[in-house]
């Protein structure tokens, strides 16, 4: 036994908390914080560990958007330059996009301008391509599914819950998806996108994702979200039900 | 903070307790909220009896100017400021020279422990409003900032408590107040991290001998441990408290 864990399964931990004393392989350093061989939580989270690989992770409750390789982002554009484009992507350092990748040939600025493309405010679906600390992050919007958002409404939501409306392979987007029959682009930013058939559904799926940001940290999240998503439906008359 | 004006009171009853009905050793009534603020991305609040305080934060967001930021670390940027109806006389709304320097402290009292390395070029911005003032105001800001930081998610290595200890009329009192500090002969506020063991501001106005300063000390400490369970508890309770509809 290379070491031991002082918290419960999925405790509730604050900054400064003894999480273990030993030696863990630890899955989320930007979290956890080791001072000689004991490892203390660097922020409010639920603690995971697995005792058979020696691994320990603290996935934080509140949070900010730090830009990664290959995330897929939804930015507003903020401001327009000669050859690229600055996007708002919520995270500290602004995206660049360039308007070659954007269109996919060079383009030449004494002839065009680049607000005929995109201009300030428009939404844009991106990857990251680039970022490494030093310099702003590369976006691109080569690839399936990206590219201007043209219809839709965007639902802001804090970065750190990201991961439970995405859920376990995607399982909770796909309810959401099935149960209201909306579209939704969900940017690892905090952003998503919406595209619903109706006012009414558009209402509950809002609804549906503000609950899910709320009850992040409770277990059994998905059937509860099936349920509300049920009852709003019945509520508003879009199905029938026994009242 | 007023002056010494009128009469110097009873510090010390005959009965050996404060002014207020406290003991030498003990805080004032506290509470302590988080996220009492929307649009801040962390904020809270704290009471020590009559001093009020609210702190919000801001980031890791981009520095402005571009040129303050730093290229291996994020810029903590801290304003402490005293609300013009925090005082018995309005103050000023315009930062004094007592403001810019407390700003100054309480930033590098959190400095140590906010991990700034994790966000280069970056900035995190605290703001700390007094609300109401009655002693102790860069103790009081320094608990609530650092919860406001916690609340904001940003990754720290232990959250930062902070208390004062004075002497009045020739006996170690913990936690002043303004009458105490107006009318005392010392006063210590003392900010510490206890999981990490370091002490991140310590500062002393008045006399004390080398005996009342180790004793002072270890009293601070005292109050600062039971402080900062409160600050843990309140960041917890935050969560446990969220009822599940359905």
């Amino acid at each position: 036994m290379p070491g031991t864990v002082k918290v419960g399964q999925r405790e509730l931990v604050a900054p400064g908390d003894l999480i273990a004393e030993g030696d863990f392989k630890v899955l989320s350093p930007s979290t956890i914080y080791k001072v000689g061989k004991k490892y203390y939580s660097a922020v409010v989270g639920l603690v995971q560990y697995d005792e058979s690989n020696n691994t320990l992770k603290i996935i934080p409750l509140e949070g900010y958007y730090y830009p990664q390789p290959e995330d897929i982002v939804v930015g507003v554009i903020r401001s327009v330059g000669l050859t690229s484009w600055e996007v708002d992507i919520r995270a500290p350092f602004p995206g660049i996009l360039y308007a070659s990748d954007f269109l996919g040939r060079p383009i030449n600025p004494a002839r065009e301008e680049l607000t005929d493309y995109l201009d300030v405010g428009d939404v844009i679906v991106a990857k990251i391509e680039v970022f490494d600390r030093t310099r702003d992050p590369l976006l691109s919007t080569k690839g399936k599914g990206l590219g201007k958002v043209t219809k839709g409404a965007i639902v802001e939501i804090n970065p750190a819950k990201v991961p439970r409306v995405i859920g376990k392979k995607g399982s909770m987007q796909s309810t959401l998806e099935n149960e209201t029959g909306c579209k939704l682009v969900v940017g690892r930013n905090g952003r998503i996108v919406i595209d619903c058939p109706n006012r009414d559904l558009k209402d509950i799926l809002v609804l549906a994702i503000r609950k899910i940001e709320r009850e992040a940290h409770i277990p059994g999240l998905t059937d509860r979200i099936k349920e509300f998503i049920a009852k709003e439906k019945v509520r508003r008359g879009l199905i029938g039900g026994r009242n | 903070m007023g002056g010494t004006k009128g009469e110097k009171p009873k510090l010390i009853l005959e009965n050996g307790l404060r002014h207020d009905g406290r003991r030498p050793d003990e805080l004032r009534p506290i509470k302590m909220q988080v996220g009492v603020l929307k649009n801040a991305n962390g904020s809270a609040y704290v009471e020590f009896g009559k001093t009020r305080v609210i702190a919000a934060v801001y980031g890791p967001r981009e520095a402005q100017p571009k040129h303050i930021a730093i290229p291996y670390r994020a810029v903590l940027r801290c304003r402490y400021h005293m609300a013009p109806f925090s005082t018995d006389e309005r103050k000023s709304p315009a930062p004094t020279r007592r403001e810019i320097e407390l700003s100054k402290v309480i930033r590098e009292a959190l400095e140590p422990v906010v991990l700034t390395e994790m966000f280069p070029r970056a900035a995190i911005d605290v703001f700390i409003e007094v609300i109401s003032a009655d002693g102790g105001t860069r103790t009081t800001s320094l608990t609530a900032a650092s919860l406001a930081l916690a609340d904001a998610g940003i990754p720290m290595k232990d959250l930062v408590a902070a208390v004062a200890v004075g002497k009045v009329d020739g006996v170690l009192v913990l936690d002043i107040d303004q009458v105490e500090d107006n009318f005392g002969e010392a006063d210590m506020p003392v900010a510490a991290a206890p999981a990490l063991g370091e002490i991140t501001l310590l500062q002393l106005n008045g006399v004390l001998t080398r005996e009342e300063f180790e004793e002072a000390l270890d009293l601070a400490l005292k109050g600062i441990e039971q402080i900062y369970k409160m600050q843990k508890e309140t960041l917890k309770k935050k969560y446990l408290e969220v009822e599940v509809e359905v």
